[in-house]
């Protein structure tokens, strides 16, 4: 079976975004989004890995009324596992995570990751009491994963199982500050930014 | 815990009324009782109990992102657990408020927590924290209002010590 292109996933995926805020995770994730659906409402993480579920949550509080995707791999995932918990205790119904399982660590030389053996990301969510989850390996099941993570209530988490970037990286800019300027002045008008 | 008054809750949760802040995020302690309490009973005030102290700090972010303000209320040996975190705010110049209640200090009765409770100040000024520690009572709230100007006013990570002489130790039967 052909592994799943992940930026061609990602870029399915957002063809109908819809007002969507955005965080990806540190990495790949990062490039993905940038190079399929560069918006100011993209709140790019460079560092605190672990953390883009907690500041998607944070997000998904603040920002009740727009639909909050987190879009991280599985390495970024594990090292901030037990967020999901958080998440489930606080049940954002506006809240979506992708985790982008390559079941690699890609960025620093594609050591093998926790999920290539025994780590099941959605079994976990699941454990963890986020209760709608979905694992996609093939191309024909990337429309309803769109849906889920775009039209379902949330809490929801799938996981998208697919090959090493077939795309070289694109990179946002690494302006912190401009970033958290941009991203408010996007979602909260530029007085308030 | 009893919930007689300790001299310095109900100012800073008056202060975190007055300031706006809608969420608290917190790995528990027994010093931060009275605190929680307040703001668990408030409507209009959102409690999140955190799975490590560090998530605190990416959701702080986030809600700053969506133009909500946020404090993280930690033990002090949650202060090892953040590090990671802390670069987020730092490299985002974004508001980072802490409130943090001492352990490992004078009276301590558990040396098991004197290796965290010693590091404290130099891990935060490390991460670029400013730390300001109240040993009185009397002085939380000043310190806090102060912090909230820095935080919110100026997209600093400040955290409130609250000397454990302030808090109480626990004893340990000892």
């Amino acid at each position: 079976m052909e592994m799943l292109n992940r930026r061609e996933v990602l870029a399915q995926i957002l063809e109908n975004r819809g007002n969507a805020l955005i965080v990806p995770g540190l990495g790949t994730a990062n490039y993905d989004l940038f190079a399929v659906s560069s918006r100011d409402e993209n709140a790019y993480m460079w560092n605190a890995m672990g953390l883009t579920v907690p500041t998607g949550l944070g997000l998904a509080i603040a920002q009740p009324d727009r639909r909050v995707l987190v879009v991280t791999g599985d390495g970024e995932m594990m090292m901030g596992i037990g967020s999901l918990s958080v998440v489930a205790a606080q049940a954002p119904k506006n809240l979506s995570i992708l985790v982008v399982d390559n079941e690699m660590f890609e960025e620093t030389g594609a050591q093998t990751g926790l999920s290539a053996t025994c780590v099941d990301i959605a079994q976990i969510a699941l454990g963890s009491g986020i209760q709608k989850t979905m694992t996609v390996n093939n191309g024909n099941e990337v429309a309803r994963l769109a849906e889920f993570l775009l039209e379902e209530e949330g809490p929801v988490l799938a996981v998208a199982k697919v090959g090493p970037s077939a795309d070289k990286p694109v990179y946002p800019t690494m302006d912190g500050p401009g970033i958290v300027r941009t991203f408010r002045a996007a979602v909260l008008g530029a007085t308030n930014a | 815990m009893s919930d007689t008054d300790d001299g310095w809750s109900g100012e800073v949760f008056g202060l975190i009324k007055e300031a706006g802040i809608s969420l608290i995020t917190t790995v528990p302690d027994a010093g931060l009782t009275r605190l929680l309490n307040m703001c668990s009973k408030d409507p209009d005030v959102r409690v999140v109990t955190l799975s490590t102290e560090e998530e605190g700090v990416g959701i702080g972010y986030g809600a700053w992102l969506g133009g909500t303000r946020s404090l993280l209320c930690l033990q002090s040996s949650g202060t090892g657990n953040i590090i990671n975190g802390l670069a987020l705010p730092a490299f985002a110049e974004s508001p980072c408020l802490m409130l943090v209640t001492m352990r490992g200090q004078e009276g301590e009765g558990n040396p098991a927590q004197f290796p965290m409770g010693r590091a404290v100040a130099s891990v935060f000024e490390a991460m670029g924290v400013t730390c300001l520690e109240a040993t009185d009572n009397k002085e939380v709230a000043s310190y806090f209002r102060q912090a909230v100007d820095m935080a919110f006013g100026e997209g600093k990570a400040v955290a409130v010590l609250i000397a454990q002489q302030v808090i109480g130790s626990k004893t340990f039967g000892k």
